[in-house]
C-alpha cells in the first residue's frame, strides 16, 4: 500500500477532485486558496483558531467508552469521540470557525451557506453572530420541514433562511442555490461550504479544519488504551466528519477505516443515498467524485431519513480512498439507523443525531468482520435534539398529535 | 476553419453584427424545440445555441431552470439531443453550438459525444462549467474533429486567464457580461465592455457577450464593441408567453437591433 496518504493537498486525489465550475468563480476560489495557504502558514492564525476552539467551541472534545452499548455486539470495545458536545451540537463548527476567520481575512462581510440537517447552517449562523457578519442559509424546502427546530435556531441567531424549492428540494439543490448566490455576489460574499465536497480548495481546506477531530482522538486513544484502535468509523454525508477523524490515521496501516452511508429503504432498493457503494464517478458541484446518476449523467435524487446524509454526492478524497482500498464504505438503512439511535440512547444516555446513528448501526457489521476484542473509535458527529420531531413520529412518542 | 467564426467575421465586416439565440433541447417537447430553433434561425438568429437540460444547472437563472426541468420531466434523453440537431439541420444551415454542463457529456463519453456532434451536424460546444484547465481531452478531440470549442471569460478573470481561455477557444470566446447568473437585466453592465476590451487586447479570438440581454437596443449596443450578442432567457420567456409566434416576433424584434 502507498504510504503518505496524509500529504494530499489537492486539487486532485488521484483522478478525483478538481474544479468543474464556471469561470466567474475561479477568481474567488483562487483568492480563497491563497488566503487559506497564507493563513495556514501564519502562526497567529493557527493560534487564533486554537484559542477560539478552546474558549468557544469547547475543544478538545472528550472520549467516552460506551460499554453497555458495546456489549450488545459481543466482544468489542467502542469509544465515542464526542463531537456532539461541541458548541452548536456537532462537528460542523470546526470548519465554520476556520472559514469564518478566513472570510474576515478576505474582508468579506457576508457569508452564505447550504445546509441539510441544519447543523452546518446553525454553526454558520453562530459564527456570523460571533464575528458580526451577515448570513444567508440555503436549505431545501423538504429539510426546512423535517429540521424545523434548526430553522428556528438559525433565525434566532439572526440568519436569513431561504427555502429552496427547485429540484429535489434537499441538500443538493441548496448547494446549487448557494453557488448561484456566490457567482452573483462574489465581491463581498464568502461561500462557507459545509462539507468536503465542492471545487478545490474546499475538500482539502474543510478536511484540514476537521482533522482536529482525528488528531485529538488518536492521542486520546493512545493515552487511554496504550495503542491505536483497530478501526475508526464515521457516517458519510458529504464526508466531512469522516475525513476529519480518518485523516490522521490514513498512514496507520493497521487501523481499518469504515464509512457508513445512508442506505435509506435498503441498499438494493431505488431509495438510498449510498453514493460510494452504488454510484459511479462523475462531476457534481464542482468536483469529480462518485455520485448517484442515471445513464444520462442526470443526478438522481437520494433518499434518507437523515437530512444530513441525503446527498447524491460525496467528497473526492473518499472516492480516492475507496478506489485505493484504504477505506471501506457500507450502507445502513433508515430502520437500522433508527434502531441504533434508540439503542445508544437507552444504553448510554446519549441521544445521537440520526446522521451519527448510521455510524453506530455499523457496529453490528464490524462485529462480524473484526477480530474479538477489537477497539473501535466512532465519531459521534452530533447530538439528536434536532431530530426529536422525526424520532418522535418514527417511534410514536408524540401521542395522538 | 470554423464556420461560426466566418459568420462572426462576415457580419462584423458588413457592419451588421451578430445575434446568437439560445433555446433548450426538448422544451417543452422534442419537436417543439426543433420548431423553435428553426424559427429562430429563419427570423434573424445568425448562430444557434442549443442547451442540454441538466438536473443541476448552477449557472442558469429561474426561467431556464424551469424550462429545462420541464424538458426532463417530459422525457428528454441525451440521445434526443442529436435527433433534435438533425431535425434543425434538415431545415436550416445556421451554425449550431451545443451548450452543456459537463457531467452529461462525461457520462455519455466525451469521445462519443464529440463524434455525435459531428455526425448530427453541430459545429461545436459551449461548456459553462468546464474550464480549459480541466479540458485536455475535449481540447484534443475537438481539434481532431474540427469542432468549435467555446470557453468563458468573466469580469473577475485575471489577465492570464482571459488570455488563456481566449486562446483555448475556437469559434469565439464567451464573455459573461455581469457577475450574476443568467437572467434579464434592464441595463447592460458597463463591465461587459471592459471584459471585451481585455479579450481584444490580449489576443484575436472573436468574443460574444451573453447574460442579461433582452432588448434590441442592448443587441445593438453589444455589437458595437463585441462580435455578437447572446440571448437566452428572453427567448425562452417569449416562447412561454406567446408560443412559437411569440418567439418569432421576439427574434424579429431583437434582430432588428442589428445594423
Ligand atoms: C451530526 C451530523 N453528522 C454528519 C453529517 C454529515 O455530513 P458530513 O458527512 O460532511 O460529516 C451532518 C450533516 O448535516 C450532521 O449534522
Amino acid at each position: 500500500m502507498q504510504t503518505n496518504l496524509r500529504s494530499q493537498a489537492g486539487p486532485y486525489f488521484g483522478e478525483f477532485g478538481g474544479r468543474f465550475v464556471a469561470e466567474p468563480l475561479i477568481a474567488a476560489l483562487d483568492e480563497l486558496e491563497a488566503t487559506y495557504l497564507a493563513a495556514k502558514a501564519d502562526p497567529s492564525f493557527v493560534a487564533e483558531l486554537a484559542e477560539l476552539h478552546k474558549t468557544y467551541t469547547g475543544r478538545p472534545s472528550i472520549i467516552t467508552e460506551a460499554q453497555r452499548f458495546a456489549s450488545q455486539f459481543g466482544d468489542m470495545r467502542i469509544f465515542l469521540k464526542r463531537e456532539d458536545l461541541n458548541h452548536t451540537g456537532s462537528h460542523k463548527i470546526n470548519n465554520v470557525m476556520g472559514q469564518a476567520l478566513l472570510a474576515k481575512r478576505m474582508g468579506k462581510k457576508r457569508i452564505i451557506a447550504e445546509t441539510g440537517a441544519g447543523q452546518h447552517g446553525v454553526a454558520s449562523a453562530t459564527a456570523a453572530a460571533y464575528f458580526g457578519l451577515d448570513c444567508v442559509v440555503y436549505m431545501g424546502e423538504v429539510d426546512t420541514e423535517r429540521q424545523a427546530l434548526n430553522v428556528a435556531r438559525m433565525k434566532l441567531l439572526g440568519a436569513q433562511v431561504i427555502p429552496v424549492t427547485t429540484g429535489s428540494r434537499t441538500l443538493k439543490d441548496a448547494i446549487n442555490e448557494a453557488l448561484r448566490d456566490w457567482v452573483a455576489n462574489v465581491d463581498n460574499t464568502h461561500y462557507l461550504l459545509g462539507t468536503v465536497a465542492g471545487p478545490h480548495p474546499f475538500p482539502t481546506m474543510v478536511r484540514d479544519f476537521h482533522s482536529v477531530i482525528g488528531v485529538e482522538a488518536r492521542a486520546q486513544m493512545l493515552e487511554l488504551t496504550g495503542r491505536l484502535p483497530d478501526a475508526v468509523a464515521a457516517c458519510i454525508g458529504g464526508g466531512s466528519n469522516a475525513i476529519g477523524i480518518f485523516h490522521p490515521f490514513l498512514d496507520d496501516q493497521d487501523v481499518a477505516l469504515w464509512g457508513f452511508e445512508a442506505a435509506g429503504d435498503g441498499i438494493d432498493t431505488p431509495k438510498h443515498a449510498a453514493t460510494l457503494s452504488r454510484g459511479r464517478p462523475g462531476v457534481l458541484h464542482g468536483a469529480r467524485s462518485y455520485m448517484l446518476q442515471d445513464e444520462d449523467g442526470q443526478t438522481m435524487e437520494s433518499h434518507s431519513i437523515s437530512a444530513g446524509l441525503d446527498y447524491p454526492g460525496v467528497g473526492p478524497e473518499h472516492s480516492w480512498l475507496k478506489d485505493l482500498g484504504r477505506a471501506n464504505y457500507f450502507g445502513i438503512s433508515d430502520a437500522e439507523a433508527m434502531d441504533a439511535m434508540r439503542l445508544l440512547s437507552r444504553t448510554e444516555g446519549i441521544i445521537p443525531a440520526i446522521e451519527t446513528a448510521h455510524a453506530l448501526a455499523g457496529m453490528k457489521h464490524l462485529s462480524t468482520v473484526l477480530p474479538a476484542g477489537a477497539h473501535i473509535l466512532v465519531n459521534l458527529s452530533g447530538r439528536g435534539d434536532k431530530d426529536m420531531e422525526t424520532a418522535g413520529k418514527y417511534f410514536g412518542l408524540l401521542g395522538d398529535k | 476553419m470554423s464556420i461560426t467564426n466566418d459568420v462572426l467575421e462576415r457580419n462584423k465586416e458588413s457592419g451588421r453584427g451578430t445575434l446568437i439565440g439560445y433555446y433548450p433541447a426538448g422544451y417543452p417537447t422534442k419537436q417543439d424545440s426543433i420548431d423553435s430553433l428553426v424559427a429562430m434561425a429563419e427570423n434573424g438568429c445568425d448562430i444557434l445555441e442549443i442547451g442540454v437540460p441538466y438536473s443541476d444547472p448552477a449557472m442558469d437563472g429561474l426561467v431556464i431552470q424551469h424550462a429545462t426541468e420541464e424538458a426532463i420531466a417530459n422525457g428528454f434523453k441525451l440521445r434526443d439531443l442529436f435527433e433534435i440537431i438533425k431535425g434543425v439541420r434538415e431545415k436550416v444551415d445556421t451554425p449550431l453550438l451545443v451548450m452543456s454542463y459537463w457531467n452529461p457529456v462525461l457520462s455519455y463519453g466525451v469521445e462519443k459525444f464529440s463524434e455525435d456532434l459531428v455526425s448530427s451536424g453541430a459545429q461545436g460546444m459551449i461548456t459553462p462549467d468546464l474550464i480549459p484547465d480541466e479540458a485536455s481531452k475535449w481540447i484534443s478531440l475537438s481539434d481532431q474533429l474540427n469542432l468549435d470549442r467555446v470557453f468563458l471569460v468573466a469580469p473577475s478573470s485575471s489577465d492570464a486567464r482571459v488570455e488563456n481561455n481566449s486562446k483555448s477557444s475556437k469559434g469565439f470566446v464567451y464573455s459573461v457580461s455581469t457577475m450574476g447568473i443568467t437572467g434579464e437585466r434592464t441595463e447592460l453592465d458597463r463591465i461587459a465592455r471592459s471584459v471585451v476590451s481585455r479579450v481584444k487586447s490580449l489576443g484575436d479570438t472573436p468574443t460574444c457577450v451573453g447574460v442579461g440581454i433582452s432588448t434590441a437596443d442592448q443587441v445593438r449596443e453589444v455589437n458595437s464593441y463585441a462580435d455578437g450578442a447572446i440571448v437566452g432567457t428572453a427567448f425562452v420567456k417569449a416562447y412561454q408567453q406567446g408560443g412559437l409566434a411569440g418567439l418569432v416576433s421576439k427574434t424579429k424584434e431583437l434582430a432588428g437591433g442589428l445594423g
